[in-house]
């Protein structure tokens, strides 16, 4: 009898647990404000983007923004926990809630948004697919390249958009995947492939961490459109807003010239989108489920988007990259938030 | 009747255990379907779309290591096959390496030789006790640091060593090739009746014939005079360099070799084991009473101890074959397109179909390892002892 007893208490309890599984969900930012911390996916390694330092403490613009949505959300820039995630994993570990919020050089694409239950948010860096070939091969032109080994990184936008440029142009190639970044610079320096294609802001990373770099050319051609941008699950709406807003009030924060250093004075400003944006004229944060001062911490902590792409990234880093389309609109790029009001 | 029918089953023992396990399985059923019911949901409330429509769409992506055409049109269906004979082709050759280099290693660990049989404890301690994983990624990383394509080592003026594999020249069969192919299964055909004839004739009149060296004859000649008879219907064609890359001929992509090494090297230790234990079971007296009977020592091997070895040692050896088979799914760590590489991999990435891709992996590998069980224990039943011995 007893043996029936437990059977019948075992089925009732796995009857519970499923729906217990079904029942679990809440807002992001209820879960993640009683958490204590952001849990952020970022990239296994992209100098510049994101990477730990050599005290281990996680650096970039993707980073940036993680830690931009920390402030906002915490008043504490440093409240975030990265997970570093693969091409391959990172869909499955957003969607899964394992994180909150997905900062990894992402392409934003239709099926991606769609298709695979994810929001893109906004855009952190506006990138296109190039080509790196040692400078010894003096190759000058993207249409040279028939016949070539090419080293590709797996499960990315990149490998279709490789697939459909040699086909239009008429060229045939041997493709050489590689699972991370790390794998595929080894695979180049040893000369398995003649040709290393990914987001030319990868190869400009990458090519920073070479013993030589001026042996390596990243030829003119972009291939393509990347959009990357930060990702959240779809669905929440309002966590959705408060990472595109984060994002949006570093851009707006540059276009009004606050910077981490002037915030403070920026406060007695003439200028209303100034005091809407920094909570003086207060109701904002409000809007987003956030306290008055959420931009002031974004920008005292993490600083304008100015500020990081030059910390990071720009023409006085290893990395070495122009503003180029990243530029504000007014500057001859795209960068463009909508107004603050 | 009800309480007597109740009372019977819950104190017959018989029936009583029948009605648990109903109820297990029962249990176990409605788990199952609140799984997949669960999933579904959970799917459909993200905004997750599923189903295996996706099977038909265009892949959007190249492999580089194929059996079969492919290019960036074809369909996710078809990088599924290509993979899947990826990883045939690995598991069939890994397979083969493996068997005749643990049997190989098995002996040697047998021999009288001080040296050789302390070699070979090494290998076999050392592949063993180090992660396949490891193994692959070293070989792997060795062949990289192969000569680069310009500096490529010349072997015979034909083939061709360098870091993005071996180049060799592309035979390519002309007409008259397939009455060539049809003398060599003919040729095989009549070997089989030749030993039987020869074994007939020895049993009839106790003397020994070649039928090794006889067969081989055949089977090599045969071909070869048709070949030469209808003027040599094979061509090659040279791996030539030109641009950046070798054009024409045939390549074996060091992810290739590089999995066969690790996958072989590896199984091929604990084959060895096998062996030297079947080895080890045939009792000494059934060697000493062939030496006292006679017999060249090669003959007590190939007679005597080897087929009553083979009993002991085809059942562990069906589950090294089934680990290879399911090691090769590791290919992933170097680039190897297997299943898991291409269609579990980029696939998957491409459309987001995580469980339908994983399920239809899965399933694959179940049924390659059935498979190979069958006819394992096929064999296995061919070699047991006949009868009530």
């Amino acid at each position: 009898m007893t043996k029936i007893k437990s059977l019948f208490i075992s089925l009732v309890l796995t009857l519970g647990v499923s729906t217990a599984i079904a029942g679990s969900h809440g807002s992001t930012l209820d879960l993640v404000k009683e958490r204590g911390k952001l849990m952020c996916g970022s990239n296994t390694g992209l100098a510049g983007f994101g990477a730990p330092n050599d005290a281990g403490v996680w650096e970039g613009i993707d980073v940036d923004v993680c830690r931009a949505v920390a402030a906002a959300v915490f008043g504490d820039a440093s409240k975030v926990e990265y997970v570093p995630v693969t091409t391959k994993v990172r869909f499955t570990v957003l969607q899964s809630g394992e994180v909150d919020l997905l900062s990894r050089n992402t392409t934003w694409t239709l099926s991606r948004d769609v298709d695979l239950g994810l929001e893109f948010v906004g855009v952190n860096y506006y990138d296109g697919q190039g080509f790196m070939v040692p400078a010894a091969l003096g190759v000058s032109s993207a249409t040279e390249l028939d016949g070539a080994s090419v080293c590709i990184q797996v499960g990315t936008t990149t490998e279709m958009n490789l697939a459909d440029y040699f086909k239009a142009n008429g060229m045939s190639y041997e493709s050489v995947p590689v699972e991370t970044n790390a794998e595929a610079d080894a695979a180049y320096i040893a000369g398995r492939c003649d040709v290393y294609t990914t987001d030319a802001s990868g190869l400009y990373s990458s090519r920073a961490g070479y013993a030589d770099p001026s042996a390596h050319v990243v030829l003119p051609e972009i291939i393509s459109k990347e959009p990357l941008g930060p990702a959240v699950r779809h669905g929440d709406h309002e966590w959705g807003d408060i990472v595109r807003w984060s994002l949006n009030a570093m851009i707006i924060g540059e276009e009004l010239g606050i910077t981490s250093d002037n915030v403070e004075e920026m406060k007695s400003s003439k200028n209303p989108e100034v005091l809407r944006l920094l909570g003086v004229e207060p109701g904002y944060g409000a809007y987003l489920g956030l306290d008055n001062e959420w931009a002031v911490n974004i920008l005292s902590q993490v600083g304008n988007y100015s500020e990081s792409f030059e910390k990071h990234i720009g023409p006085n880093t290893p990395i070495n990259i122009q503003r180029g389309l990243n530029a504000l609109y007014k500057d001859g790029g795209i960068l463009y938030a909508p107004p603050f009001r | 009747m009800s309480a007597n029918f109740i009372r019977r089953i819950l104190f017959d023992e018989k029936s009583r255990s029948i009605l648990i396990q109903a109820l297990v399985i029962g249990i176990f059923a409605v788990f199952i379907y609140l799984l997949v019911q669960q999933t579904a949901a959970n799917l459909e409330r993200r905004g997750i779309s599923s189903g295996f429509d996706f099977l038909g769409m265009g892949a959007g992506y190249d492999i580089s290591i194929r059996l079969i055409p492919f290019t960036s049109e074809d369909t996710h269906l078809r990088a599924y096959f290509v993979g899947l004979l990826n990883t045939l082709m690995i598991a069939i050759c890994g397979c083969f390496l493996a068997t005749i280099l643990g049997f190989l290693v098995g002996v040697i660990r047998l021999s009288s030789n001080w040296l050789f049989r302390n070699i070979a404890y090494v290998y076999v301690e050392f592949t063993r006790n180090v992660p396949v994983l490891l193994q692959i990624v070293l070989y792997y990383s060795i062949l990289l640091h192969l000569p680069k394509i310009k500096q490529a080592i010349v072997l015979f003026d034909t083939f061709y060593l360098t870091n993005r594999g071996l180049f060799s020249p592309l035979p390519i069969f002309k007409d008259g090739f397939v009455i060539v192919l049809g003398s060599f299964f003919v040729a095989i055909v009549v070997s089989f009746f030749v030993k039987r004839y020869l074994k007939k004739k020895q049993e009839n009149f106790g003397k020994q014939y070649p039928i090794f060296l006889i067969n081989s004859a055949i089977i090599i000649f045969t071909p070869l005079s048709f070949y030469y008879l209808m003027g040599m219907p094979i061509e090659f064609e040279q791996p030539v360099l030109k641009g950046f890359n070798f054009k024409g001929g045939m390549v074996i992509r060091p992810e290739f070799i590089g999995m066969l090494l690790g996958l072989s090297i590896y199984t091929a230790a604990f084959i060895s084991e096998t062996v030297r234990s079947g080895i080890v079971s045939v009792s000494k007296g059934q060697r000493e009473a062939s030496q006292a009977l006679g017999l060249k020592s090669n003959f007590i091997m190939k007679l005597i101890i080897i087929p009553q070895a083979l009993r002991v040692i085809i059942p562990p050896l069906t589950s090294q074959y089934l680990n290879l088979t399911k090691n090769s799914s590791l290919g992933i760590a170097i680039g190897y397109a297997d299943l898991v590489h291409g269609f579990g991999g980029i696939s998957l990435n491409q459309t987001g179909r995580a469980i339908e891709i994983m399920l239809m992996v899965m399933l694959t590998y179940l049924t390659i390892s059935l498979i190979i069980s069958l006819f394992m224990n096929l064999y296995n039943k061919s070699v047991q002892f006949k009868g009530n011995a």
